[in-house]
């Protein structure tokens, strides 16, 4: 199911359809600038972001005893906690919690984890169908495409053809686009499913330590809609979702819906501590790479991730290509100093899908500093052999011609002779900058011998 | 070793040493007017705001504003002249037909226009998440600034479930339009009281 073509290539089939490009590379920067307003309307934003960051750079550095601490307190409150080393584990406990209790269906609210664990593809193969319900989610699932956004998982579709599919899927009227018809049509269908499942799974956005309780973010209220009437209900949690007390949910549930959508809070934000009578609730805390990664000092703090998707929405690079090129559950800037933790072959690519601009960083609620991330895992992956070939080839000669004056010299005349003489040597298809680009007129010169001209005349 | 015991063991070899949490009583904002403040956010969010003033004027508004045909589902006994009193006993699922529940907050967030539910005040878990359309009774003297005061109010306090609600569910997964009405209530109505 892994998709072998890498970035560039992706990026390149998503670049086809130009109308389509800018109107994704439009809604994201609609978003974007959304948060930037909410954000220069919030006092002490910067502070939050700084007050967020510490936070979780406490929690990285006593991740040992928070883990303990709310496995202590989920018990208190009558939750029964799993541990699951990979994904296969994780997908294990699921399956078991549900044959349990004899269960065939479950709903899903948003979850990323379980996006990348392929749970849906583990139980459906063992005979357990499951919805996701969250509206994106849904249409990613009933076309058969992962999410391409965390947060909106089909912002790379035209309503068009969400209609086509609605169509197909839901029996609606051919050609029906209006997104409010389209949304109560999923209402309506949602409501029968969340009134028919025993089992409901839920991501968690925030676990505290101190009280054993998670939180659940939504806007559409679907994780609550799931598991209010389920009598299973399972959350699965990366291990770096905790946070130390409920105070600091203050910090982080201000600093979420604005940097995500430019909202103030989440329409819902559901803090789920014991379950209710007659009920069962699970939790699972999944590590899949994570406790590897707190033993990369460059690369730890991108565990401090809250899930919002500004990097994304700021990114020049993710909004002209689209969340699928990046082959990997979490797209964009975040997705790509993630994967190379998890397999720095099969994700050599991503920390290149990046301009170095700095615009995630700039955005990001708990300041990671991704674009310098990502920067460490291109000379990580170079280093290990893992660049594709072209690129170190490329670079290679690159160091060859910079450490040379004799040979950078030739190679800039050679340069701009070709350009002036022979555009067409350079303005073809073998060169990829040339792609949706002209070259730029050359000089007759280099600043070298305009210098050895010029340079002693006053 | 249980993956518990190697998880643990690998987290415990690899964290880094420990450093301090930040202080956050910082983070004050002091409103001039709070009720202007939360109304004008709540509105900005799709969300209904009425001034009500007393519960007498909440009962006028709902004769008005809801139809009596359908059913209306309240967990305030004083409000039974208006709506049925939800009951504890009933089966979660047998809320589905409820047209508008009407519960009180437990208190109100400036800043974000949200009001914070526990389970006690809801009745049902489910019930300000499955009625068609949500009233919420805030009593104007309950409204905190910010999301730090709403957590120093709630403090250490013991509850199964508890949730802020900020305006009817949406969406805007389709061509990021704005759709009220996702999964949850269509429109969410604050009546404030004095």
């Amino acid at each position: 199911m892994k998709s072998t073509l890498d970035h560039a290539t992706l990026a390149e089939e998503f670049n086809k359809d130009e109308e389509r490009v800018d109107w994704h590379d439009g809604a994201l920067w609609w978003i974007r600038q959304k948060r930037d307003r909410s954000a220069n309307q919030t006092p002490q934003w910067e502070e939050l972001r700084e007050a967020a960051s510490a936070i979780k750079s406490n929690v990285i550095s006593n991740l040992h005893d928070y883990l303990i601490q709310f496995e202590e307190n989920l018990k208190k409150n009558g939750v029964k906690v799993y541990w699951a080393t990979d994904a296969e584990e994780h997908n294990q406990i699921v399956y078991s919690i549900l044959k349990e209790k004899e269960i065939k269906q479950m709903v899903k609210s948003k979850s990323m984890l379980t996006e990348e664990c392929q749970l849906n593809e583990y139980l459906e193969d063992r005979g357990i169908e499951v919805i996701n319900s969250d509206l994106g989610e849904y249409i990613q699932q009933i076309d058969n495409e992962p999410p391409s956004h965390i947060v909106l998982p089909c912002i790379h579709k035209r309503k068009e053809e969400i209609g086509e599919l609605f169509h197909e899927h839901l029996g609606t009227e051919k050609g029906l686009s209006d997104p409010t018809l389209l949304t109560r049509v999923a209402r309506k269908h949602l409501s029968n499913v969340f009134l028919t499942r025993r089992a409901a799974l839920t991501g968690v956005n925030f676990a505290v330590a101190e009280t054993g309780e998670y939180v659940v973010c939504t806007n559409e209220g679907n994780a609550d809609m799931g598991a209010h009437l389920s009598e299973v209900q399972i959350a699965s949690m990366g291990l770096e979702k905790i946070i130390p007390e409920r105070k600091h949910l203050g910090v982080f549930l201000r600093l979420l819906a604005r940097s995500a959508i430019g909202q103030p809070i989440t329409i819902y934000s559901s803090h789920y501590k014991k379950p209710r009578a007659g009920q069962e609730m699970h939790l699972i805390l999944v590590d899949k790479g994570r406790s590897d990664l707190l033993a990369r000092p460059d690369f730890r703090d991108s565990l401090k991730c809250i899930k919002c998707g500004a990097c994304m929405n700021t990114c020049p690079v993710y909004r002209k290509s689209g969340g699928l090129s990046y082959h990997n559950t979490i797209s964009g800037p975040i997705g790509a100093i993630l994967a190379p933790n998890l397999d720095m072959k099969q994700h050599a690519d991503l920390p290149f899908a990046s301009t170095l601009c700095g615009s995630c960083t700039n955005v990001c609620p708990v300041k990671i500093p991704i674009h310098e991330q990502l920067y460490k895992w291109r000379q990580e992956i170079v280093k290990l052999g893992y660049s594709a070939n072209r690129k170190t080839f490329s670079m290679k000669a690159m160091a060859l011609t910079l450490s040379s004056p004799e040979i950078y010299s030739t190679a800039g005349k050679t340069g701009r002779w070709l350009l002036n003489n022979v555009p067409f040597a350079i303005n073809n298809k073998f060169n990829p900058w040339y792609k949706q680009r002209d070259m730029p007129d050359s000089s007759q010169q280099s600043f070298g011998e305009w210098y050895a001209k010029n340079g002693s005349k006053k | 070793m249980s993956s518990r015991e190697n998880i643990l063991a690998a987290v415990k070899k690899n964290q880094p040493p420990l450093t301090a949490l930040p202080d956050i009583s910082i983070f004050k904002v002091h409103e001039e007017d709070i009720v202007k403040k939360y109304s004008e956010m709540f509105a900005s969010i799709g969300g209904l705001l009425v001034s009500a003033g007393s519960l007498e004027n909440v009962k006028e508004q709902i004769r008005m504003n809801f139809d009596q045909g359908k059913r209306i589902l309240t967990t305030l006994p004083s409000l039974s002249d208006v709506a049925e009193l939800s009951d504890p006993e009933a089966d979660p699922h047998s809320l589905l037909d409820v047209e508008l529940a009407i519960i009180e907050a437990r208190f109100a967030v400036a800043e974000n226009g949200a009001v914070w539910l526990t389970e006690d005040v809801m009745g049902h878990r489910v019930l300000p998440y499955i009625a068609q359309h949500l009233a919420v009774i805030v009593p104007e003297n309950s409204i905190v600034s910010t999301m730090h005061d709403a957590y120093a109010n709630i403090a250490s306090e013991d509850y199964g479930f508890g949730g802020f609600i900020g305006g009817p569910s949406k969406t805007a997964d389709i061509e990021q339009a704005l759709v009220l009405g996702a999964h949850g209530p269509l429109s969410m109505t604050v009546y404030l009281i004095k």
